[in-house]
């Protein structure tokens, strides 16, 4: 066997430094869909002036280090004066990121869907609504859901920086550990195991529904 | 109102020295790019070679790469490696760490990339005389940057947001890093940031744009 | 002298060919005929070694294809193939899908296989196309374009698999034209085509393959012009 003073406590803490991290991840996500649908189909349908520079702000959201997007949060909170934890500010500030990822994909998603479509479905007589509800978005949920997968899954690998800001997640609980055992490539594979437990399923799921919808079309 | 002011002036007089961390980075971007495509590329052949160990050696890598996080990379590169007697400064973690995450995915982007070019191609190639060595270098593979070019620049836009970890593993060459020491300095964290900020997104979008005009440069067919 | 004697060849299960056996002389043009699926492309394929047998040889000029211990490189120099899809080479020009193989494979200077590839290029009619792109050539032209990139490796024999059956019919007339400018000047030619009336005119003898093994075969005023075999027959009737 292994030698290793990793103990029970050590992986209990372990644990725990995951539920943050999938808790984290979970606002996120949730946030970041809930406002991404927004914005995308917003995306979709507005008039060049409002969506030119809307588009530019999530590019931007896109374009800076998500380390310097949390640690300006951070001390954005304090100038203003808000209480608010750190972990409050991170999903707040990792929401934001996943929204400018997830607005781009709903609007891909929606945009795909052929006006040829859309018009055959408005002339059975179908509403605007019914023609959403029915044809449109089935559609672009297709085009989108495997896009989406692999966003959630990216954004479950990005929580590990919010320990920057003092956050104890998976990773910087693994760390702790590695400080007061000293064993760095033991502890940071279970980290990464866990990490690979969690991550793996999830992007298998997305390739196979990839593969899976491709071969009806 | 706000009891906060804020102090640009100190700020700006500092970004001589952000524009040389900014240097930094973009030279660990590149690096670990170029490293990252030259073990992509083998990657991505040794995964589709027949040979189980070289193709599980390949996977291995690659999902790896793909399902944990950057960070973690770069801390098994910074306090991992130790374990085996390997001791890594921060800049060489960071370099390393992101070419180990480049290269998984442009592994996967290259594999897609060759298949896409038809097998036709390399079998007029080969009835040329060319061995398949040749026709791999000659055929395969400028087609293949073609078809990864696209994907390829993303990459390289991740690859600079990406070396911003380095500040986790002390690093204080890079923007982050000279960014964060300014901060450590005089507490003004918010001017600061805001400025490095700003910096990422005109070096991301310097990047985009070149690489535009690089294509463009390039692929004239 | 390519000599085939006897040749086996399958996919998997399929027996595509069940023992071939032709003899093509120097300087001789011999086109197959026969409906798709029986085999014709693929004994081109095993002529050049792309393919490999399973069954029977090959023998090019005293060289076994098949051999192991044969340098196949060295082989398909002397052996050219145009394919039905003509294959150019899309991230180079013209003249660099042409000069490639001369100067990577025979290791020739850049001037010279420039030389030899405008001449070629001149000669099947492109000779202002040298800097452009093959995406902007017309089906004709590129496999114009690949006949010259087969020629400028000066190949002893020239392979042609059905290189008009891609091609819009309007497109046909230049490059069987580029064949026949061939035959006339000596080149030895397998051609598989589907243009029986270009067989006819153009061919010392005319193989009709079906199902794996050749049928009839003579001079086409035997083999077009009077069939002997009823199934040759059924084919020509189908076809003309």
């Amino acid at each position: 066997m292994l030698e290793t003073n990793l103990s029970w406590n050590d992986i209990l803490f372990l644990l725990e430094g995951t539920g943050v991290t999938l808790a984290i991840t979970f606002w996120a996500v949730l946030g970041g869909t809930v406002l991404g649908i927004g914005l995308g189909l917003l995306r979709a349908t507005a008039p060049w002036w409002l969506n030119a520079p809307l588009g530019a702000v999530l590019d931007v959201l896109r374009s800076v280090p998500l380390i310097i997007q949390l640690v300006l949060a951070n001390s954005f909170k304090s100038i203003i004066g808000i209480q608010a934890s750190p972990f409050v500010v991170a999903c707040v500030v990792l929401s934001l990121y996943t929204c400018a990822y997830c607005t781009e994909i709903v609007r891909g998603g929606i945009l795909a869907v052929p006006s040829t479509t859309r018009r055959a479905a408005r002339s059975l007589g179908m509403t605007y609504g019914q023609d959403l509800a029915n044809v449109v978005f089935p559609i672009a949920l297709r085009v989108s859901l495997p896009s989406w997968i692999g966003l959630t899954l990216g954004v479950m690998k990005d929580t590990a920086l919010v320990l920057w800001i003092g956050i104890i997640e998976l990773l910087r609980a693994s760390q702790i550990i590695v400080t007061r055992i000293q064993e760095p490539l033991f502890v940071l594979a279970v980290a990464g195991l866990i990490y690979f437990i969690i991550g793996f399923p999830i992007s298998r799921l997305g390739a196979r529904l990839e593969r899976k919808w491709r071969e009806h079309d | 109102m706000l009891d906060y002011t804020f102090h640009w002036r100190p700020a700006l007089r500092a970004l001589p020295e952000m524009l040389s961390g900014a240097l930094v980075t973009l030279e660990i971007a590149v690096l670990s790019m170029i490293l990252g495509t030259i073990a992509g590329v083998l990657l991505a052949l040794a995964r589709q070679s027949g040979n189980r160990l070289l193709s599980g050696f390949a996977t291995g890598w690659i999902e790896l790469a793909r399902n944990t996080p950057a960070l973690l990379q770069v801390y098994m590169a910074y306090f991992g490696l130790g374990s085996i007697g390997i001791f890594l400064d921060s800049y060489l973690s960071v370099l390393l760490g992101i070419a180990f995450n480049n290269a998984g995915y442009l592994a996967e982007t290259f594999r897609g990339a060759m298949r896409a070019i038809p097998h036709t191609q390399v079998r007029a190639a080969r009835s040329l005389g060319m061995g398949s060595a040749k026709a791999f270098r000659l055929i395969v593979l400028p087609q293949m940057f073609r078809i990864a070019f696209y994907p390829m620049t993303n990459q390289m836009v991740w690859a600079i947001l990406m070396t911003s970890i380095g500040v986790i593993v002390g690093l204080d060459t890079d923007l982050t890093g000279v960014t964060q020491e300014l901060n450590v300095r005089t507490f003004r964290t918010f001017e600061y940031f805001a400025i490095a900020a700003v910096l990422y997104y005109l070096i991301a979008k310097l990047v985009t744009v070149s690489a535009r005009l690089m294509a463009w440069r390039l692929f004239r067919y | 002298m390519i000599e085939i004697e006897n040749v086996r060849k399958s996919f998997g299960s399929l027996e595509i060919l069940k023992g071939v056996s032709l003899n093509v002389e120097k300087g001789e043009v011999v086109s197959v005929i026969g409906g798709s699926g029986s085999g014709k492309s693929t004994l081109l394929m095993c002529i050049n070694g792309l393919e490999p047998i399973q069954g029977g040889r090959i023998v090019v000029d005293g060289v076994d294809v098949h051999d192991r211990r044969t340098d196949i490189n060295k082989l398909r120099q002397k052996i050219g193939i145009v394919f039905q899809q003509w294959n150019a080479f899309p991230h180079l020009t013209v003249l660099e899908n042409v000069t490639l193989a001369p100067r990577k494979v025979l290791g020739i200077g850049r001037r010279e296989a420039e030389e030899v590839a405008v001449r070629h290029l001149a000669h099947v009619g492109l000779g202002d196309k040298l800097g452009v792109f093959p995406s902007k050539l017309s089906g004709g032209q590129q496999q114009r374009m690949a006949i010259a990139r087969a020629l400028a490796m000066s190949p002893d024999y020239m392979l042609f698999d059905e290189v008009t059956s891609a091609l819009d019919p309007q497109l046909v007339g230049e490059v069987l034209a580029t064949l026949r400018m061939l035959s006339e000047e000596g080149m030895t030619m397998i051609i598989v085509t589907h243009e029986i009336r270009f067989a006819r005119d153009v061919s010392d003898r005319v193989a009709f393959f079906r199902e794996g093994v050749i049928h009839e075969i003579g001079p086409p005023e035997q083999v077009i012009g009077n069939p002997q075999r009823p199934e040759t027959v059924e084919f020509l009737n189908s076809v003309l």
